[in-house]
Formats: C-alpha cells, sequence, structure tokens
C-alpha cells in the first residue's frame, strides 16, 4: 500500500506536483515578498517521503485504537513530566493552539490525540536525537474532547490529558 | 441587572442628544461620554487594549490569541497586500500615487469627510477610487483582494492612533450623527442594535462568542476570523453583523455603512490601530 | 510564484527556535461547500525539516491540523547563518519547499 503511494507520486497521477524553491533570508513574515524575483536554484531537496505517513495510525477511528497502531500493545502511563497546554475553552475550534514539553529522557516521538474527533490522531512528531521534546501546532477539535499528549521516551509510553471544551465546533458544525 | 443596562444607555443617550437636530449634536462630548463610559466600566483594562476586542475581556482567549498571533494566520494576506500596493497599475502608477505619504502609515485618518463629494470616504473605496482613476476595474469590498490591501495598508499603520477630524461642515456632522443612529438603532427580527452588543454587553456572551467592547472596535480590521478561515474587510463584518440579528444587511461600503464606520472610528480616536487582527 | 512556506527561525546558543507557517487549506473532509457537497480531504501529510543535509523534524499530519498550519520546535546543532530547509508533500501529492537562513 505505501509501495502504491509513491509510484502514484512518480507517475503524477494524482494531479500536478507544485516544486517551488526559493532562497532567501528568513526576516520575519514579510521576506517571502522579496523573493518572487528570484530566479530559482537548482533544487534543493526532493519532496519528503509520504509512504513514511502512518496512515493507519491517522485512519483509527478510537483513541484505544489509534494508540495500539502507534505504539503496538504499550499502555501510556499518565506522567506529570509531560506538560499539555491547551485552552480551557477553545475560542473555535477549528484553530486551537496546543503544546507539547517534556522534561523525559531519550525522547523518540510526541504524538497529539483529540479523543472525541472522527480521527483520534490528529498529529505525530518524531524526535530525532539533538531536537527538543517539544513542539506547538494548531490542532482542530469537533466538540468538547479530551486532549491527549503522548510521550515515547526509551521504551514506554507517558501521556497528559486536558479537557478542552469546544462550543464553536471545528469541523464545520 | 437590566435596570442597570437601560441606565448605562440612557447615559450614553444623555451624551448623545436624539439625531433629529444638526445643531444640537455634539461629537466633543460624546466622545468624552463614550470613553468614560468604557473605562470606568473596564477599569482593569489598560485603554490602549480595547482595540483588541474580546481579548482585553477575557484572559483564558487572550492567551489563546497571543499564541496565534506570534505567527499569525493573516500573514499570507498581509504578503498578498504588499505585493499588490507596490505592483504599478498597467499605466505605471501606483496606489502611493493616490495617497498622502505613499500609503504609508495612513490608514489612521480613515475614514475622513471629503467635502467635494459630500461623503465620508473610508480606506476601501480610497482604494477602489485610486484603481478607477488609473484604468483599473474595482475590487469586491467584501472579498481577499479589497482584505489584502486594507491589512498592508493597516499593517503599516500599526500602533498609531486614530485621527478622525470632524470639520466644521453641517454635512460631516450629519454623516457622523446618521453613523451614530444607525449604531443605536434596534434592527432585525433579533431586534438588537449594534449597541446592544457592543455598548451594554461587551465582555458578556452571546451564544459562544465573546462581545468586543465598541471602543476600539474597528481598529483591529481588516481581520482574519477562524470561524471564516480567511479575511474579511469592514464591509464583511458589518454585513454579517446585520445578517447575525436577522437585519437585511445594507451593501457594501453603503453610505450609511460609511457613517456607521466614522462614528465609530471618531470614538476610538487615540486608540492604536491593531490590524489586521485574528478573531475568533 | 510566491511560496507557500515562511519561515522563522532564531539561533539563540546552540538552540535554534523554528517556527513555521504553510498556506494550505487542510480540508478535513467534513464540511460541506456552499452547495451542500463535501469537499474532500485535502491535506499535507508529512513535513520535513532538514540542517546540514540531516532531518531535524518530521510532521506527520492528519486532517485535524488546522488550515494554515502552523508548528514550532527547537533543535541543537545550527548556528547563525546556517541554511535550514522545510518541504511538505499532501495527500493529493502536491508538494512545496522553502530554504532560509537561520537569524
Amino acid at each position: 500500500m505505501n509501495k502504491n503511494r509513491s509510484s502514484k507520486l512518480l507517475s503524477a497521477r494524482r494531479g500536478p506536483t507544485r516544486r517551488v524553491i526559493v532562497q532567501g533570508a528568513i526576516a520575519g513574515g514579510l521576506a517571502g515578498l522579496g523573493l518572487t524575483g528570484i530566479a530559482p536554484l537548482s533544487p534543493v531537496r526532493a519532496a519528503p517521503d509520504a509512504s513514511k505517513w502512518p496512515k493507519d495510525a491517522f485512519g483509527q477511528k478510537t483513541e484505544a485504537d489509534a494508540i495500539k497502531a502507534l505504539y503496538a500493545g504499550k499502555t501510556p502511563e499518565p506522567s506529570d513530566k509531560v506538560h499539555l497546554d491547551a485552552p480551557e475553552i477553545a475560542e473555535n475550534g477549528a484553530v486551537v493552539p496546543i503544546s507539547v514539553s517534556t522534561t523525559l529522557p531519550g525522547v523518540t516521538s510526541i504524538a497529539i490525540l483529540v479523543s472525541q474527533n472522527p480521527f483520534p490522531l490528529a498529529a505525530n512528531y518524531p524526535i530525532p536525537a539533538g531536537t527538543s521534546p517539544m513542539v506547538a501546532n494548531r490542532l482542530k477539535m469537533a466538540k468538547t474532547s479530551n486532549v491527549v499528549a503522548l510521550v515515547a521516551s526509551g521504551d514506554k509510553v507517558f501521556s497528559a490529558t486536558k479537557e478542552v471544551k469546544v462550543t464553536v465546533g471545528g469541523c464545520g458544525g | 441587572m437590566r435596570r442597570a443596562v437601560l441606565l448605562a444607555l440612557a447615559l450614553i443617550c444623555l451624551a448623545a442628544p436624539p439625531v433629529s437636530a444638526a445643531d444640537s449634536a455634539n461629537p466633543k462630548a460624546d466622545f468624552k461620554a463614550f470613553r468614560n463610559y468604557f473605562t470606568k466600566r473596564f477599569p482593569k483594562v489598560p485603554l490602549k487594549d480595547f482595540v483588541n476586542g474580546p481579548y482585553s475581556m477575557n484572559a483564558d482567549l487572550r492567551k489563546q490569541w497571543v499564541a496565534i498571533d506570534a505567527f499569525p494566520p493573516y500573514q499570507f494576506a498581509l504578503d498578498k497586500g504588499k505585493q499588490m500596493f507596490t505592483t504599478p497599475f498597467k499605466n505605471g502608477k501606483t496606489y502611493g500615487d493616490c495617497f498622502p505619504n505613499k500609503g504609508i502609515g495612513v490608514r489612521q485618518n480613515y475614514p475622513y469627510f471629503d467635502a467635494k463629494s459630500g461623503e465620508v470616504i473610508t480606506l476601501d473605496v480610497a482604494l477602489n477610487q485610486c484603481r478607477q482613476a488609473n484604468g483599473e476595474e474595482p475590487l469586491d469590498y467584501t472579498k481577499d483582494d479589497m482584505a489584502a490591501l486594507t491589512a498592508y495598508m493597516a499593517y503599516t499603520s500599526r500602533g498609531k492612533p486614530f485621527d478622525i477630524k470632524i470639520p466644521n461642515d453641517p454635512r460631516a456632522l450629519a454623516a457622523y450623527q446618521k453613523g451614530e443612529e444607525y449604531f443605536y438603532t434596534r434592527r432585525g427580527q433579533l431586534n438588537f442594535s449594534c449597541a446592544s452588543c457592543h455598548v451594554q454587553s461587551p465582555g458578556d456572551h452571546i451564544r459562544t462568542e465573546v462581545l468586543a467592547p465598541a471602543m476600539g472596535i474597528v481598529a483591529a480590521l481588516p481581520i482574519y476570523r477562524s470561524e471564516w478561515g480567511g479575511m474579511g474587510t469592514t464591509s464583511r463584518r458589518f454585513i454579517t453583523c446585520n445578517a447575525q440579528v436577522r437585519a437585511v444587511p445594507l451593501k457594501a461600503e453603503d453610505e450609511l455603512y460609511r457613517d456607521v464606520e466614522y462614528y465609530l472610528s471618531y470614538m476610538s480616536n487615540g486608540l492604536p490601530i491593531s490590524g489586521p487582527g485574528a478573531r475568533p | 510564484m510566491a511560496s507557500t512556506i515562511r519561515l522563522r527561525a532564531v539561533a539563540s546558543g546552540d538552540t535554534t527556535e523554528v517556527q513555521a507557517l504553510v498556506q494550505h487549506p487542510m480540508d478535513s473532509g467534513f464540511v460541506k461547500s456552499a452547495q451542500g457537497n463535501l469537499i474532500p480531504p485535502h491535506y499535507i501529510e508529512v513535513v520535513e525539516f532538514e540542517h546540514a543535509g540531516k532531518p531535524v523534524f518530521t510532521a506527520y499530519w492528519g486532517p485535524a491540523v488546522s488550515k494554515d498550519p502552523y508548528i514550532k520546535f527547537s533543535f541543537k546543532g545550527a548556528q547563525k547563518g546556517d541554511d535550514l530547509t522545510v518541504s511538505w508533500i499532501d495527500n493529493k501529492g502536491a508538494t512545496d519547499s522553502l530554504v532560509g537562513k537561520i537569524q
């Protein structure tokens, strides 16, 4: 199934593949503007390998199944060393700022689940050596739900959970 | 509670006399009463913070806004706006040629009363006038291109205080009064006036939203609303607000909407431009 | 054509904090258009950040990531002036990438 995806990519059957390579300085938000007149250099890197996307985990419809798909049988233990920052009441379920950080050692991944979403796994972040075990992102929440942060540390998985109230649903409802 | 609210509204009405007689309008007195009302009602909110709408009223909301505004979703509209603004028209002229100071850092002076036409000119209208004077088609007032341009112009004025003038011209005074009257008139199936929400109930919830105070409310425009998943101009916001109380909206940049913007902007004099803004 | 990616990377000592904002609809597949038809899912699946030829951060995203998605992370081992590359691919196979300089 993964091979299928790669070959589809190469054959461009799925529509136009757009590669825009731009080189320039980063200087805050308006920097992007000055770059339009610069001729693209030769491609610096290829697009990410879509076959590595954890399709199975993202397709699970319950929190338990998503956890199983991610961590194959490990049971997450709640830990106060996992810090999950999420609002009490989301101002809008379509854009909920959520961040996760941890003081646990040897972190190899951080995943964030929204239990009541149609597909609970919202995002998964493998953490390579040298990268801080921290991530901030913005997620959609369909309705009031637990948000669960899962941190793989060593050969165990730790979690933190917070309920976020959603009054304006983030999925068009 | 209702009594207190009615009393508050009556106080406003006393300071802003009925608008039938032009000579009884007193924008300076109105301004003072307006400001006193909001600063007394929200003594803990720093004056300049009123421009942040619901975020000046609610700490949990504010925290989310700070996180989002750190790298805001209107970034793309801003970039597009700058690109549009600096790209010459077909005839070689630019937007800058139509505005004082090349259009940079001038947003806080809009709307203004134009003696020649006898009408209030908003920034959006001025931009379309500029386009038409240079052989270009006018932009739709509610859509993204106009929002991008006004976002860029607002951004170049960030922090500058509103400086709206009502010249010694009975027509200007009349425009101000018409805007004020519209603001305080109930309308629609829900029978709300703008004041019902933004003067009587700022900081309170209406269904799931926290209401912004009227003072400073136009300072953050145009806005990226998470609800819209995109940008909205002043026109878009006025129209949707009308629709939300089940009133028939006016057309974008209708003369009366411009009068309302004139009134609200004058009431925000001294408060800093905070646009473009991010909102729920 | 302007990039869909806006990048801010700031080095402070040995640690570089990276923020990125990407212009993308991130359609979940659950929202109906004005005409009443479901808008099909269209979202970024993988985002990769590289420094000195090595991946320093990968994001696997699903449709629950917000429109015009944002990400922040930090990593060690880079310094001001270095290049940082970010690229993404979505579920339709579209891609974009950007090289920026660490400030």
